[in-house]
């Protein structure tokens, strides 16, 4: 765990597709094996830049998702980097096996980057969600699963990533968010960052929902309650310490995900504590259904994953009133 | 096929077009140069009675399937479907509202006449010959049209089920190109190069043909010959304008999801002679 207290929450809102591209063509400035392979549109993942600079490190497979991924295995085992970018419903649903066989168990380096993932593409329907990208990425072996939280930590995350020698799912989202970490924020692989400290109960969560829980956590003191808030942005590896010591020093672990809690964080926490420390929990986030049409905001609201549906999740948790 | 019928075609295309358009401008999301490059085919197939089907009786056995497999134009199909009596024209304004049954792409389990949940693309060519083969097993007479974009068939899957087609003999199935010539980014040439397209579906086992897909007179000829020919399935590349009949969104990448203003609705249902419907 390291210790993150987060900046004063601004009003202002950041799309972390921005920070992701900007820092992308900076790494291909620097480095010669950096590339970047998309299906047809080089606006949804932010691109349109990175092709001008390094139009010949760029591929357009077209709308071909199983074939990008297998591009992105062959340009690794040609000594490029690749980052494979796409909206994460098609990247990950479409492509499955070429993760697992090209990626997981070849173990090639290639970078995913799962776009517009959760809920973003609200309207669109359950065809365009992406609630299961977590549970199917977080089992494979070898792959490494990051959910970043804000345009500092998707930075970091992008540069951490070409350090990293072996296969990576980045889920990047494109609801916008306030900046919570502070310009000294350090992310390190397989380390929640503590947000909010406190020994009441425990709100583990990740991705766009950081912001969220720690309105919760703020709407939790004011009744006296005094909540950990832990930003497990590395879903694999898992910081599993993190997890046990909030079991043991607090009175119960809220998950809140963007993404079905079945196989997700919520489920990822369960595990841990299951086998080293039962602890008592509430998973906010899918249960087994497909959500409904409605825009980002709407969807979110209607599973609870709001600062209200986090502090009532808490106080259920912690048999207070509500 | 008479003039006055013809007339009447149009009218119900442009009111597709019209009805899209004002659906898309409503969620502020929505596919508009799909929309009305499909909007002639739409029509054709289901107000110029090609498709054997039954509002009253949506899930009618014999019923010929269409699979709209390039779902994201949803506004055109959904107008169409209402236009065809599904459900009420009234519908539409809930395009993509809150719980609304109008996703932005089709949910089978929401709506009456869809076959097919699609949007993500390359879908809709295997549940097709799927269709189809269940029509031959069962001794069974439907026929079976799905409708792709082309750039989706840069997908592997459409051609994985153009061999499943070719090799099970399936003239009971129609694939429908919307050869408009423009995918989501950029025109498909510039993209990955899809011609000599009429070949490819040749070589496939395919029985082929080039028609304009705005010209309801060749449109309603060519669904009135199939098959093309027996024990062949068949592949109607149908060469259209993304965007046709608005002058400012005809031919242009931008227009794909372009979302029109409340002056373009104005501007474009002056082009195509109709009314903007709220
Ligand atoms: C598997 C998959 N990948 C990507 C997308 C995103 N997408 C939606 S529409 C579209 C372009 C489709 O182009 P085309 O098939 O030519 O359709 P049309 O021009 O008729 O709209 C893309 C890439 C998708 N829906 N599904």
């Amino acid at each position: 765990m390291v210790v993150a207290p987060p900046v004063e929450t601004s009003a202002k809102t950041y799309d972390c597709r921005e920070a992701y591209s900007r820092t992308l063509e900076e790494m291909a400035a620097q480095d010669k094996r950096v590339c970047a392979v998309i299906n047809d549109s080089v606006s949804s993942t932010k691109l349109k830049k990175f092709k001008e600079l390094f139009p010949e490190r760029f591929v357009n497979v077209g709308i071909a998702e199983q074939n990008m991924v297998g591009v992105g295995a062959g340009l690794a085992n040609g000594g490029m980097v690749p980052y494979v970018c796409g909206a994460s419903c098609f990247l990950t649903a479409r492509a499955m096996e070429q993760v697992k066989v090209d990626l997981g168990y070849s173990k090639w380096n290639v970078k995913l980057c799962g776009m517009s993932s959760g809920m973003a593409y609200g309207q669109l329907g359950a065809t365009h969600h992406s609630i299961e990208d977590m549970a199917w990425t977080r089992i494979i072996p070898n792959l490494t699963v990051i959910v970043p939280a804000d345009p500092l930590e998707t930075e970091q995350v992008m540069r951490y990533s070409l350090r990293h020698d072996g296969p990576m799912f980045l889920r990047i989202s494109r609801v916008p968010v306030p900046k919570v970490h502070d310009r000294g924020y350090q992310f390190t692989l397989g380390r929640a960052a503590l947000m909010n400290d406190g020994d009441d109960v425990t709100i583990i969560t990740n991705g766009i929902l950081v912001a969220r829980a720690l309105q919760a956590a703020k709407l939790l003191e004011e009744r006296g309650i005094f909540a950990r808030v832990l930003n497990m942005s590395s879903i694999k590896p898992l910081d599993s310490d993190a997890i046990l010591k909030a079991a043991r020093e607090t009175r119960g672990i809220v998950t809140a995900e963007e993404a079905l809690t079945a196989g997700g964080l919520g489920g990822a926490v369960a595990e841990v504590l299951a086998l080293h420390h039962p602890a008592r929990m509430r998973m906010l986030g899918l249960p087994d259904v497909f959500a409904p049409t409605g825009s980002a905001e709407f969807l979110l609201d209607h599973f609870h994953l709001n600062a209200e549906g986090i502090v009532n999740a808490a106080l259920d948790l912690l048999g207070a009133k509500k | 096929m008479a003039e006055s019928s013809l007339k009447h075609l149009q009218q119900a295309a442009n009111l597709t077009r019209i009805r899209a358009m004002s659906m898309t401008h409503h969620s502020q999301l929505g596919h508009t140069g799909g929309d009305l490059s499909s909007a002639d085919i739409l029509t054709c197939l289901y107000l110029g009675g090609i498709l054997a089907v039954d509002p009253e009786k949506p899930y009618w056995e014999q019923r010929d399937r269409f699979i709209m497999s390039k779902g994201h134009c949803s506004g055109a199909f959904y107008a169409t479907l209402a236009a065809r009596g599904f459900f009420p024209v009234e519908q539409l304004k809930t395009f993509m509202d809150p719980l609304s049954m109008l996703n932005g792409h089709p949910d089978r389990n929401k709506l009456p006449g869809v076959e097919a949940n699609t949007g993500p693309l390359g879908h809709g060519a295997p549940i097709a010959v799927g269709a189809a083969l269940a029509a031959k097993m069962r001794g069974e007479h439907w026929r079976v049209f799905v409708l792709t974009g082309d750039g989706e068939l840069q997908e592997g899957s459409n051609w994985e089920a153009a061999m499943t087609a070719h090799h099970y003999k399936l003239d009971n199935l129609t694939v429908i190109v919307d050869r408009n010539r423009i995918q989501q980014g950029d025109f498909t040439e510039n993209t990955v190069q899809l011609d000599p397209l009429p070949s490819k579906w040749a070589s496939f086992g395919f029985a082929v043909r080039e028609v304009d897909g705005h010209n309801h007179e060749e449109l309603m000829q060519v669904f009135h010959s199939l098959p093309l020919e027996p024990g062949k399935p068949t592949c109607i590349i149908a060469n259209t304008i993304k965007g046709k009949g608005v002058s400012f969104a005809e031919n242009k990448p931008a227009w794909h999801h372009g979302v029109p203003t409340r002056e373009q609705l104005l501007l474009a249902a002056e082009e195509l002679g109709v009314e903007v419907p709220w």
